[in-house]
């Protein structure tokens, strides 16, 4: 994984003598005083984190915890205070104004919390809006600008004028507007928070099917945890201007750093977060098909389960054994593949635990995953699967 | 009785005298060339306005005010227009219309820019404020003036007058109107890396056009009140005939020239407004 961006002890101060605060921070003041002292606000609080090529970071918190700020300082809408914020290696806080031009020209677009679109303007020029700054000619941003909004799921809809389209595809133009440009990164600042709750729920899986699509580096802020864990392979939670902690969902989910993000992550559902991978065991014991049944009766017992998974030398999956089945086929002379049975459910690694609820309350065996080549990869057992949820 | 100590005067009556006094002593050269720019454009478009057909003016308000506003207005607007006439006041009205023209041409050339200017620092709208209350509370005879010391009697001081009068609400709205932009707008232009001149073009005077409008009727209603006092000091037209009217107690003509300055005022104030509207953007 290549490294796109790397932020380096970043601080924000706003106001007046912000060095002379910077000072105070060092010394271990807080924010609260500060602000009472001085008057400066600080934003953004000593900060560092790396985001890689392709992925999407989600930047969470709640309001006034320094997000918006962070994400103006990446693209210097903000500038930053102190620290050093590297693109591709190289330290974007010592651009001149004409290197940041260009930098915001080429590398970087944004989207905005209330859509931030032109309203003098038709769709499809506020679409080639970032074309037009960079001096393309008319007929090629044009041209890109109606390209995008069929990508954006609005072709046809260029002529039309901001105000005469609905909040969601407002924004649907606000993302047209920074893919136009075609971008290495994509910062989006609560893209969907101004949103219905419906069509939000819309948009975000649109936005995966567009990431799926154009392979973009995207931070993304929000203060919506079921949204941040939705869409992000990594996330930061953010509070009172700095990082509380940073992972991936499953990782913060599993091992929240403290009470703060306990708490934070106390209402979400994580049905819709954890996937199978997660709540699965190791597959063992498990009877290779070479195994003898007396072998199969050993390990049940052992294990104090009533059922045993069969694989072969490869670990693919061939099927299931019960104990009452094996004591009787032992008694009758019966072999392996006269009692082996299909009758269990198998899912992939990556089904949500959603999923799997009616399965797992239905069959009474334990559920396989296995991957594309129906290799074993774990097992669920329903206690496992409503755990999952707590 | 109390009375304020003599010690503490200050003349400052006596220092701006001074000062206007050196402004025409070393200055001549640069004013008379101001003078005769400005008469130059002013007696232009006083030619223009004069040799249009009184009928081509009338038909064209009326298709300006059924196009702007309604088939209605098109016609009490003409009708207006005729009953001007009709007073025998027609050639003193583009007089008049004249002065105005040009007063509101300079006023928005120079109180646009200072309006973005002030937009843009808030150190220069700190500065300009108190400026502005001045030049719209001043009575208007206190800088006729030296008005009429530095350009002497006639059209121009009439133009410089209307002009100081009418400027402050060009620069004011055009000041409020581009502060007035979406501040997320102006982030989203920045953010795509657009200079400072193509997010003022492009963005903030589009966006601040209607309000800039706005401040360009105002702009010439101010120039319309204005110029009647300009007559004192030698602009003809409308006001000229006002003056004479109080001069002579002479309650017909008085009405006459005052009814054509209202006719006027009306039908500029209404078609302005009614361009300005044209110009909203809906959010």
């Amino acid at each position: 994984m290549t490294e796109k961006i790397r932020v380096e002890n970043l601080v924000k101060v706003f106001g007046r003598n912000s060095k002379a605060v910077l000072k105070k921070l060092e010394k271990g003041i807080t924010k609260e005083e500060i602000l009472k002292k001085t008057g400066n606000a600080v934003g953004v609080n000593n900060v560092s984190f790396e985001v890689n090529e392709g992925e999407i970071f989600v930047i969470m918190g709640l309001s006034g915890s320094g997000k918006s700020t962070l994400i103006r300082c990446l693209n210097l809408l903000n500038k930053p205070t102190a620290g050093k914020i590297f693109f591709e290696g190289e330290d974007i806080v010592k651009y001149n104004k004409k290197q940041l031009r260009e930098f915001r020209q080429n590398k970087m677009a944004m989207v905005f919390q209330h859509f931030g679109l032109f309203s003098h303007r038709t769709v499809e020029d506020n679409a080639a809006y970032g074309l037009e700054v960079k001096g393309a000619p008319k007929e090629e941003r044009l041209r890109i600008a109606r390209e995008t909004l069929e990508t954006v799921g609005l072709g046809g809809w260029g002529d039309k004028m901001p105000h005469q389209l609905s909040g969601g595809m407002q924004q649907r133009v606000g993302l047209a507007r920074a893919l136009a440009n075609d971008p290495d990164v994509l910062l989006m600042d609560e893209p969907f928070s101004a949103l219905d709750p419906l069509i939000r729920r819309d948009m975000q899986l649109e936005l995966l099917d567009i990431q799926d699509k154009v392979q973009k580096t995207i931070v993304f802020i929000t203060h919506d945890v079921n949204e941040a864990f939705k869409i992000g392979d990594r996330v930061a939670v953010m509070k009172n201007g700095k990082i509380v902690q940073v992972g991936t969902p499953e990782e913060i989910l599993s091992n929240p750093a403290n009470e703060y993000i306990e708490d934070f992550i106390k209402d979400i559902d994580r049905s819709k977060i954890m996937q199978a991978k997660n709540v699965m065991f190791k597959p063992s014991p498990l009877l290779f098909n070479k195994d003898g049944l007396k072998v199969a009766i050993k390990e049940m017992e052992t294990n104090g389960i009533s059922s045993l998974f069969v694989v072969d030398k490869g670990r693919k999956l061939q099927g299931l054994i019960t104990i009452d089945d094996t004591i009787n086929a032992i008694k009758e002379g019966k072999t392996l593949n006269d009692i082996i049975q299909r009758d269990y459910f198998t899912t992939d690694p990556e089904t949500y635990v959603q999923e799997l609820l009616p399965i797992a309350s239905e069959t009474k065996f334990p559920i396989a995953v296995v991957d594309q080549s129906n290799k074993l990869e774990g097992i669920i057992v329903r206690a496992s699967v409503l755990a999952g949820l707590v | 009785m109390n009375t304020f100590p003599d010690i503490l005067k200050i003349e400052i009556g006596k220092y701006v005298d001074v000062f206007v006094k050196y402004l025409v002593r070393n200055f001549s050269d640069f004013f008379d060339a101001l003078k005769q720019g400005i008469l130059w454009v002013v007696q232009n478009i006083e030619l223009i306005l004069q040799w249009l057909p009184w009928w081509l003016v009338i038909i064209g308000v009326f298709l300006l005010g059924w196009r702007i506003n309604k088939l209605s207005s098109g016609i009490i607007y003409s009708a207006m227009l005729l009953c001007i006439g009709s007073f025998g006041l027609w050639s003193l009205m583009m007089s008049t219309l004249a002065i105005v023209v040009t007063s509101v041409v300079i006023s928005l050339l120079i109180g646009i820019p200072i309006g973005i200017l002030m937009a843009y620092s808030d150190k220069a709208e700190m500065m300009m404020k108190p400026i502005l209350d001045g030049m719209q509370t001043m009575p208007s005879f206190v800088y006729l003036i030296p008005a009429v010391i530095i350009f002497r009697m006639g059209k121009v001081p009439g133009v410089f007058a209307t002009t100081i009068y009418a400027i402050a609400p060009a620069i004011r709205l055009t000041n409020l109107a581009i502060r007035g932009v979406s501040k997320e707008m102006v982030e989203a232009a920045n953010s795509f890396g657009a200079s400072r001149w193509q997010i003022l073009l492009r963005v903030e005077l589009p966006q601040a056009l209607p309000t800039i409008m706005t401040g360009i009727n105002q702009t010439t209603m101010m120039a319309m009140a204005m110029v009647v006092i300009a007559s004192m000091i030698g602009a003809k037209g409308l006001g000229s005939e006002v003056l004479i009217a109080i001069n002579r107690i002479d309650i017909a003509k008085g009405t006459e020239a005052g009814l054509a300055i209202v006719f006027i005022a009306i039908i500029m104030d209404r078609l302005t407004q009614g361009i300005a509207e044209r110009f909203k953007i809906p959010k």
